[in-house]
């Protein structure tokens, strides 16, 4: 059992992994909507499937990327898309807006209960309300608005996003906007017969006019409305409208653009619940976009592919699973728990760069663009060093860490992501892939560094004040460790961080503007010169190490994230208000562990001297080798 | 006594409270960019020899910590004298030789481009010419002699001068110009008929009918100072002696024509503007481009097409200059650096610094030298292991 028992979970977790790779079969929603999914749109500057739009903007309008319907039913964010689309009035009864605030909810007349999800119908009375309230809040500043305005702004964009995406592809609850079109199209050569008799003064329907002018009028609504770009330009410019314009352009080019019609199509099917008709209209609009946008197609397709496999959450699952392994390993079962911890780390890792390799396809772009995809570099980069780290030493220790550090990074990840699409495009200044590939990356795998030797700096305190088990041959191998990882963060922040000088001089002019992201990465680099020269004169032994180590942790997640609250300077990318907690939270944890490292050595249970059984002695104080030379030569 | 000091600059504990000196500096530097915006913190924490507290009172300050150019000067001084008293050649040293023969050259031009570089810019509508570029944050009083229809000649009193001094006179002016007031920062309020109270601090032009309200410094990133001064005019005759004051003339950012008067047969213009650079080449800007990606307002690109004309070196060409894609020429390196809302102008930022290839070289050197002592611990670690097992 003992033998197998790594190999068993490998392969069960292997298969778990793998299974989400293999596409699902046919839902239990009547329709299949996954080629609906894999269908590309333009939305905020980028070509992406409608799955992800369909879940970005639940993310958006309801925090969670699913539905939960009032008799309990579950629904994909992508039929909830379907809905909102082409059957508005069934999407209106959905209770897809999350509430939680009391005094939003006191201005409905609402008491604030258990339930804090609502539906668009629900929400119609107040619109107005909503609206001007939500406009006084958003002339305020981020960080002055109160949690009611924050709240009430949040609401108002969730109701615009929401109602921009019912008018994207059809008005509204059209019935029958195929039927529709046509009409449309047939009565355009008439109004325009009439218009140019009305110019030369001959007789004309009025009336006739009249409709028809009414009825553009609405396509230039829904032109105004649309949220996506659903019709790329047949020229193959490369440009996309949405159907609204394209409907308007129709009229000059003299004929309906057909990616317009089968969309219409595409509605009556759904709305119909006419299976066949639906799947056979889903592959000629994909055809279709697929001509003047072949590459749109191939992405999209992958996009929806990398969305239902979900590889951060697999991997997170497996880094936690391997850090308790690799704890326990500690105690107990040494070798069999340690060897499962690796290979379940060895299968996180895999599926973890399969999720950052598929995020730069996607974006063309290096691996770190924006803060969300910062915290799944570091947990990437930290794995990889602390998984280097377990192959050499085989204690558990690095992949304690390992786990540990990737757990931690993708949950932050996780919770950046609630802005909407995590692959945004990149403002103007930032749109450089030299740049992003060299200096953001060198910084950010500064950060994992820090990290990472934070975490073992923790491993070492916690074991050494809480139990027995740092011996003195883990203590130094523990101290190397640390050592080595600093070294190896000082060399990557300072490049990282004159790397950004650099960049600053080629795009402002100057290489140092005392902006708050370049001193919270100067910051670090001097702390790492700090430790490493207090170590090199012998003003710290191995615990100073340590402790200095998990100080490094509070000056890089100030550094990451910190300054990012202030608000101020180039790099700001947006107040975190709700992270803020957070980080006071772990500097605080950080600053009592280091407290408790503080305590006279005889308290550490480790160190602590019991009669005979145990004669340690508080572990050899760490000599650098320069120093070692020195001694012995005088 | 003279060791005891050496002992104390070439030690490795002042490196290491240098060091940390540096981070609480930069700490509370940057939680104080907050308050006072990134330019006015900039001045007070890190391009100072010590932080000051009050920092605005006139009255009695004290220095309450080490500033910026404190802690480099000392840190480089420690830095070099250690060096210079313990080097001795060894390879395996050759990594930490490395690396701080980098960081000095990166400190030095630090400080250098602290000291020499000259920041300003350009700001350019479609189609027009400037051979000079503008200050952002200080002004000059221009008094300019436009008698002669071919050219006008100016006298560019800088800002400073204007604070400093109470009686200004310079060999191109026959007259003395006498500092009344001078107002960093004010508001100006036109005076209504029935403001009996308003005291008028000029006697000439626009500014006599206008009352000034002094104003606290501008700080945050987007505020500007308006800088007011009233000035009297005091001729001089041939004969070097004092005359008749000519009036007194109110001068500010915020009134914008240049005022005129005539004295001794010349006409004269007073203005008070950003302090100009001027080139020895013009810069036209031919188009500027603001893309955006489609249905979005996140910006894609900003390029600015600019023709140069430089008459001394008879070069008429041609340029882009776009996102991370500088113009240099003559020393000056052109960014792009904003635009006006509506697309129609350019701005340009113009920066002369002499220094700006230290980092660079620095960067290589220390990257090159923490490379080799890394790596030499690592091979050291690696053999060791081998032999242990």
């Amino acid at each position: 059992m003992r033998r197998f028992f790594p190999v068993i979970l490998f392969v069960l977790a292997a298969f778990w992994v793998g299974a989400s790779f293999v596409p699902a079969k046919k839902s239990h929603d009547d329709l299949n909507l996954a080629g609906f999914g894999k269908i590309p749109v333009l939305v905020g500057g980028r070509v992406k499937p409608l799955d992800t739009v369909a879940r970005n903007s639940l993310l958006i309008i309801r925090s969670k990327e699913t539905l939960r319907l009032d008799d309990g039913r579950q629904i994909s964010a992508l039929k909830w898309l379907a809905d909102a689309l082409f059957n508005a009035p069934v999407a209106d009864q959905y209770p897809a807006f999350v509430i939680q605030n009391a005094d939003v909810l006191g201005l409905f007349g609402w008491q604030q209960s258990d339930r804090k999800y609502f539906s668009f119908a629900q929400l119609a009375p107040f619109l107005k309300q909503i609206d001007e309230q939500g406009e006084q809040a958003e002339k305020l500043q981020a960080v002055e608005r109160s949690a009611y305005q924050s709240a009430i702004l949040n609401l108002r964009n969730a109701l615009v996003l929401y109602q921009r995406l019912k008018n994207s592809v059809q008005p509204e609850g059209a019935e029958d906007f195929a039927a529709e079109l046509q009409a449309f199209e047939q009565a355009v050569p008439e109004a325009a017969r009439a218009a140019r008799a009305k110019e030369t003064g001959a007789s004309f329907d009025q009336a006739q006019l009249d409709q028809i002018a009414e009825v553009m009028q609405g396509y230039e609504r829904l032109a105004d409305m649309a949220y996506l770009l659903a019709v790329p330009q047949p020229s193959g410019s490369g440009d996309w409208r949405s159907v609204g314009q394209a409907i308007m352009q129709s009229i000059a080019a003299r004929g309906m653009d057909p990616v317009v019609k089968l969309y219409a199509s595409l509605g009556d099917a759904y709305r119909a619940g006419d299976s066949a008709a639906f799947e056979e209209t889903v592959d000629r609009l994909t055809d279709r976009i697929g001509q003047p946008q072949p590459t749109g197609v191939k992405r999209a397709r992958y996009e929806f592919f990398f969305n239902a496999v979900d590889p951060f959450t697999h991997s997170m699952a497996l880094y936690v699973l391997a850090f308790l392994l690799a704890c326990i390993s500690w105690l107990t079962w040494q070798r069999p728990l340690n060897r499962a911890a690796f290979y379940l780390l060895l299968l996180a890792i895999a599926v973890h760069t399969f999720g950052l390799v598929s995020r730069m396809y996607l974006q063309e772009r290096p691996p770190v663009t924006n803060l969300y995809s910062s915290a799944i570099f570091i947990g990437w980069g930290a794995v990889i060093v602390a998984l280097i780290l377990e192959r050499i030493f085989r204690d558990g220790i690095g992949a304690a860490c390992a786990g540990a550090i990737g757990f931690i990074t993708l949950i932050i990840a996780h919770h950046l992501a609630g802005n909407g699409d995590t692959l945004e495009m990149l403002q103007a200044v930032l749109d450089t892939n030299i740049w992003l590939a060299t200096h953001v990356v060198a910084i950010t795998t500064g950060y994992s560094a820090m990290f990472l030797a934070g975490m073992l700096a923790i491993i070492y305190i916690v074991r050494g004040v809480f139990t027995r088990s740092l011996e003195k041959n883990i203590a130094d191998s523990l101290a190397r460790m640390t050592y080595g990882v600093v070294c190896f963060a000082t060399l990557f922040s300072f490049v990282g961080t004159v790397l950004g000088g650099i960049w600053a001089d080629q795009s402002w002019g100057r290489f140092w503007g005392w902006d708050p992201k370049e001193n919270g990465a100067v910051l670090i680099v001097l702390w790492c010169a700090i430790i490493l020269h207090a170590r090199w004169g012998g003003f710290i032994r191995q615990r100073g190490l340590m402790i200095m180590a998990v100080f490094g942790n509070i000056v890089t997640s100030f550094s990451w994230f910190g300054v990012n609250m202030l608000g101020v300077g180039l790099h700001s990318y947006g107040f975190m208000q709700k992270a803020f907690p957070w980080l006071v939270g772990f500097i605080i944890s950080q600053l009592a562990l280091m407290c408790v490292a503080l305590m006279p050595l005889e308290r550490w249970r480790s160190f602590r001297v019991t009669g005979a059984t145990r004669s340690i002695k508080p572990p050899v104080d760490f000599v650098p080798p320069e120093l070692a030379v020195k001694t012995t030569a005088e | 006594m003279l060791n005891k000091f050496l002992d104390l600059i070439t030690s490795l504990k002042l490196t290491i409270l240098c060091l940390a000196a540096g981070m609480v500096l930069i700490f509370a530097g940057t939680l104080a960019q907050v308050h006072l915006g990134i330019h006015e913190a900039q001045q007070r924490y890190f391009q100072s020899f010590f932080v000051w507290w009050p920092a605005d009172g006139r009255g009695i300050k004290f220095p309450i910590f080490a500033g910026g150019h404190f802690i480099g000067a000392v840190l480089l001084i420690n830095l070099i004298a250690a060096h210079a008293k313990r080097f001795r050649w060894a390879w395996r040293k050759l990594g930490i030789h490395l690396t701080h023969a980098g960081l000095i050259i990166m400190l030095a031009g630090g400080l250098f481009t602290d000291l020499f570089a000259v920041e300003s810019h350009m700001r350019l509508a479609n189609g027009e010419t400037k051979n000079y570029s503008e200050d952002a944050r200080h002004d000059e009083l221009a008094v300019i002699d436009t008698t002669n229809p071919d050219f006008d000649q100016v006298t560019a009193i800088p800002e400073s001068v204007l604070r400093r001094n109470h009686i200004i006179g310079h060999p191109s002016l026959p007259f003395q110009i006498v500092v009344r007031n001078f107002f960093q920062n004010s508001r100006l309020r036109v005076i209504n008929e029935g403001d009996t109270n308003a005291q008028p601090l000029a006697n000439r032009g626009p500014g006599a009918q206008v009352v000034v309200q002094p104003m606290p410094r501008a700080t945050a990133p987007d505020d500007q100072n308006v800088v007011t001064a009233a000035i009297e005019i005091i001729p001089i005759d041939g004969a070097g002696h004092v005359q008749e004051s000519l009036g007194t003339w109110l001068v500010s950012d915020e009134l914008g024509a240049p005022q005129r008067f005539s004295w001794m047969g010349k006409t004269w213009q007073l203005t008070m503007r950003p302090a100009r650079y001027y080139k020895p080449y013009s810069v036209t800007l031919q188009k500027f481009t603001h893309e955006k990606y489609a249905g979005t307002e996140i910006p894609k690109n900003f390029a600015s097409q600019i023709a140069l004309i430089d008459p001394e070196r008879s070069l008429n060409r041609d340029a882009l200059i776009y996102m991370n894609h500088p113009l240099r020429y003559r020393g000056e390196t052109y960014y792009q650096a904003g635009f006006q809302k509506d697309d129609s102008a350019t701005i340009l930022q113009v920066v002369h610094n002499p220094s700006f290839l230290a980092p660079y070289i620095a960067c290589v050197i220390v990257a090159a030298g923490l490379l080799v002592q890394f790596g030499y611990h690592l091979i050291g670690f690696a053999r060791r292991r081998r032999a242990f097992a």
